[in-house]
């Protein structure tokens, strides 16, 4: 390998250190109009009436719209159409948008915005999880889904449950609450259209390119052909610029209506609003081992939190009861899930979407079953570890799995079994897996979830795809995989990336998914390329085509160029695709489209830290992370996602909130709403473990998101470590701790959590025969 | 809070020294140095946040000192030397710090990089030594979400030691 496996650089870092990049909202096309959406100030209220004349008749005011104009309902999944990027009719949380205005100067927009008279009949809102099971005072949010304000539903049962239970010599429950927290992008969301010949043209900040352009020709009601989608240089997303948004489809519309650029950039405080991000979850886990501490059956609750639409809350839903089988044996499994409306804004994917909740409650149950035997938790955890080549109970497969080494290294190098034990000090361990790539599209059709282009001629290579580039380096990861096949250096491959009209589909950044399916696309396009070359210098030369070799910019005797014109000569215009398509390996049963992915990563973590009960403040000294990625494609880009993921796990942990009152956002700044500064992060040391995966690129797997899941866990354990009170409730405030100390004193219970998880009307279990025990795991496709 | 609109908005002729060069411009008195260098300018390296001064992304030099140029008004800046990240680099070569970014992968999205450069220049002319701590408190008021900032202090570490 000569390039693979490289510490390089970005290919983009040096537009990134310049300023050079263009961000949308670094775009001012000649003309540009200025846009700004009045949103609703009231949870949750129908609409009476919109009088906009009055901000028409504003000087410089050049169009006003409203949901009237764009009617045509989107949604991010095909089963949740319930949004409108305007609402004509009923609001379900405070900035839910009713109108628009696009004018000459942002400040005349804003000013417009406040002169458009909406009157309300206010409902009452539905603000909490507990609220949306009982009956509505007024009315349901949303007219679909129910009994209340419920949206969802998943109850599905793997292997015989009960008897888990009968056999197993120690049943534990626990109940947990994972609050919800926002992406915080640095970079505001932000949108510029053009209607220039009957064609749309937009760049956005956006994840998922191809996404965008669906929902924008469904409610523009255009043709796809008429539509063109362009990511422009992306400031942050973390799952936050995954959905179609309102101003997105607002600011095509309005440049439709004028004919003149317009543009968007939401505040710092609608981007709190936009929201989609972390559902608050409440979980309820009960779990059986036997004396020789191996799992005999799980039974987990979830209740979410959604939010007043759907965005991806029904995968999310799926999500939070899918992979606790892919780290852990569970020989027999109860999944209920439901998700709750609520006025709020909507919840949807953030980083490890709808995993790290679960994720945090069942290493903490097992850390505390450990804690009944009498065990040690890193071996009890140990003893139920899935193995490579397997299929779990819900019928996942498991191919490469590096959970063993990943915790052999944190063990070992945090000397976790050494630690000198005092009160204040504590260490916590946990593990976690995440997806490569979900195994089904979002929307169902059996096309490749990605493709890739490469045209060689006299000017060099170029690679196509419509992969989103968000700052994770899936640029550098093309440029990589095209370079190495073709003997090239990555700054040799010129990208043309995230652009609906010129480049074949990807489905964008989320899910972890690029690195593997955009990579074995472009593996695929430029293993052809290379086989063109060598054959037409084969020809050439005489040589034997196998014995040619194709590196540092020459193919057998060939210059690159050489080669590159010889082939040409022979074959035409030099142009290769290469495409992938997940294997269908969902399960046999209704709800196994969430879950499956062609491989997992897994990571483990321990945290140190230093408790103070007199404050309840913490210090975290150090974190020491593995992650096994499969194989590291660029290990700079990979230790770079660990880093980032476990920074943003640890402000999960102990800070990040996104809480409400009577339907405002407490803290919808950055000041207010607290993330870890320079101050706040620890050390972390990581490792990068090479489980070399049969079906990824190289054997690559994802980077992006696992190694977020297992640090508030392993957080929370340290703490108990330290103090000796279990924190089951995130973030870990200063309060809690000091609180669960307190209890602790007067002899109650040590722990800070929710008391009880409320009774839900989970519907009979779907019961689902596991896989066959001779099931040829690794192989078998369905 | 009502937006209000005064239609005869005050204008002023300004003398800028932007990256070494002297500007002058007509603007609105109210305009943030933010503005004024994105909008009126085109340097639309220094990026935005939060507008509100909380997040550290507009950061750009003042004399050589960092300030928040979306709390900065234009019009109390002339004769002093402002200094944005398109005036990092000499020429095509790039500065030390941009260089150590690019190489150690401290910019993942890069939407907080110009401000962070620019405040780690600032430490750096001060102080060619600085501890990791140092750093940190240098930096604390610049927002980071994508890279956990381990890159980035390695990045200022490796370039310190190159300029000295
Ligand atoms: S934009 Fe956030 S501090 Fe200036
Ligand atoms: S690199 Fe993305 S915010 Fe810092």
């Amino acid at each position: 390998m000569k390039v693979v496996g490289k510490p390089l650089a970005k290919v983009d870092a040096a537009a990134k250190v310049t300023g050079r990049a263009i961000y949308a909202d670094d775009m001012l096309p000649a003309r540009t109009l200025h846009c700004r959406i009045l949103r609703s100030p009231h949870p949750h209220a129908r609409i009476v009436s919109i009088d906009t004349s009055a901000a028409r008749r504003i000087p410089g005011v050049v169009a006003v719209i409203t949901g009237s104009d764009l009617p045509v309902k989107f949604g991010i999944l095909p089963v949740t159409q319930d949004e409108r990027a305007l609402e004509h009719e009923k609001v379900r949380y405070v900035g839910d948008p009713i109108a628009a205005v696009a004018a000459t100067e942002e400040e005349i927009a804003a000013a417009a915005c406040d002169a458009i008279a909406v009157e309300y009949e206010v409902l009452e809102p539905v603000m909490s999880i507990e609220a949306a099971l009982a009956i509505p005072k007024d009315e349901r949010i949303q007219d679909y889904g129910g009994p209340n304000n419920i949206h969802k539903f998943v109850s599905l049962e793997f292997g015989d449950v009960d008897g888990g239970f009968a056999r197993a010599d120690n049943v534990r429950e626990d109940v947990f609450f994972f609050q919800g927290n926002t992406h915080l992008p640095m970079e505001q969301h932000s949108a510029v259209a053009t209607y220039i010949d009957g064609r749309v043209t937009l760049w956005s900040s956006t994840q998922v390119v191809h996404y965008v352009h669906r929902a924008l020709a469904k409610v523009l009601e255009l043709p796809m052909n008429r539509i063109r989608v362009i990511g422009a240089a992306h400031g942050g997303g973390f799952g936050g610029k995954t959905d179609p948004f309102a101003h997105e489809i607002i600011v095509a519309k309005l440049a439709m209506l004028t004919g003149r650029p317009v543009k968007c950039t939401l505040t710092r405080e609608e981007v709190f609003y936009a929201h989609r991000g972390r559902h608050p979850v409440l979980m309820w886990i009960k779990t059986g081992v036997t004396a020789d501490g191996r799992i005999s059956a799980m039974h987990f609750r979830s209740a979410l939190d959604g939010g007043a639409y759907g965005s991806y809350g029904v995968a999310s839903t799926f999500y939070t009861g899918a992979l606790q089988t892919v780290t852990y044996d569970i020989p027999a499994y109860r999944f209920e899930g439901c998700r709750v409306f609520t006025n709020k804004p909507p919840c949807g994917p953030k980083r490890g979407h709808g995993t790290p909740q679960p994720r945090f409650a069942l290493e903490l149950h097992l850390e505390k079953l450990a804690h009944d035997l009498g065990l040690d938790p890193v071996e009890l955890k140990r003893r139920n570890f899935v193995k490579p080549n397997t299929r779990t109970v819900n019928w996942l497969r498991v191919t490469s799995c590096g959970l063993e080494e990943c915790t052999d290294r944190v063990i070992k190098a945090s000397a976790f079994h050494q630690r000198k034990r005092f009160f204040g000090r504590g260490m916590g361990f946990a593990i976690s897996s995440y997806l490569s790539g979900a195994g089904t599209a979002i929307y169902w059709n059996d096309m490749p979830h990605s493709e890739v282009q490469i045209k060689v001629d006299r000017g060099g290579v170029t690679a196509f795809c419509g992969a989103m580039d968000i700052g994770q380096g899936s640029d550098s990861v093309l440029a990589t995989i095209v370079a190495e096949e073709l003997g090239l250096q990555p700054a040799d491959i010129r990208l043309v990336t995230a652009d609906t009209d010129t480049t074949p589909i990807d489905l964008g950044s989320y899910s972890s998914r690029v690195t593997f399916m955009a990579g074995n696309a472009a593996l695929e396009a430029a293993r052809k390329m290379r086989a063109l070359l060598v054959e037409a210098v084969a020809a050439k030369t005489g040589a034997e085509a196998s014995a040619i070799d194709v590196s540092e910019a020459r193919v057998g005797d060939c210059s690159f160029e050489e080669a590159s014109v010889l082939a040409e000569a022979r074959f035409g215009t030099l142009t290769t695709a290469g495409s992938y398509t997940p294997p269908k390996i969902a399960g046999p049963y209704k709800g196994s489209g969430v879950g499956p992915s062609p491989a997992y990563s897994y990571s483990a973590c321990v945290v140190d830290l230093d408790a103070d009960a007199r404050t309840g403040l913490i210090h975290v000294n150090k974190i020491w992370i593995a992650h096994d990625v499969g194989r590291a494609i660029n290990p700079l880009l990979v230790e770079g996602q660990v880093e980032g993921s476990v920074y943003m796990g640890l402000g999960e942990a102990l800070m990040e909130e996104q809480v409400f009152r009577k339907g405002l956002h407490k803290w919808p700044s950055m000041l207010e709403y607290k993330s870890p500064t320079f101050l706040d992060m620890p050390e972390v040391e990581t490792f990068i473990v090479e489980t070399n995966d049969p079906e990824g690129p190289y054997g690559a797997k994802e980077a992006g998101q696992g190694p977020l899941l297992p640090v508030p866990p392993a957080l929370c354990s340290a703490v108990y470590d330290a103090l000796g009170v279990w924190i089951d409730e995130i973030p870990v405030s200063p309060e809690k701790v000091t609180e669960a100390l307190r209890r602790k004193e007067k002899g109650e219970p040590p722990r800070y959590g929710p008391p009880r998880f409320p009774s839900i009307p989970y519907p009979e279990a779907i019961k689902v025969q596991p896989p066959p025990k001779d099931f040829d795991a690794a192989a078998a496709t369905i | 809070m009502k937006n209000e609109i005064t239609r005869d908005v005050e204008r002023v002729v300004l003398a800028l020294d932007v990256n070494g060069e002297a500007r002058q411009l007509l603007v609105a008195v109210h305009k943030t140095l933010l503005e004024v260098l994105r909008e009126d300018l085109q340097l639309t390296g220094t990026k935005h946040g939060c507008e509100l001064g909380e997040c550290g992304t507009c950061t750009v030099l003042i004399d050589g000192r960092p300030e928040l140029s979306c709390l900065s008004l234009p019009i109390q800046l002339q004769g002093r030397a402002i200094t944005t990240v398109e005036g990092m680099a000499s020429g095509s070569e790039l500065h030390p710090l941009q260089t150590a970014f690019a190489e150690l992968g401290a910019a993942q999205c890069g939407y907080c990089t110009p401000g962070i450069l620019l405040s780690a220049r600032a430490l750096l002319e001060e102080n060619a030594r600085p501890s990791r701590d140092e750093i940190r408190e240098a930096l604390a008021g610049n927002l980071c979400r994508c890279t956990g900032y381990t890159k980035i202090l390695q990045a200022i570490e490796l370039a310190a030691e190159r300029m000295r």
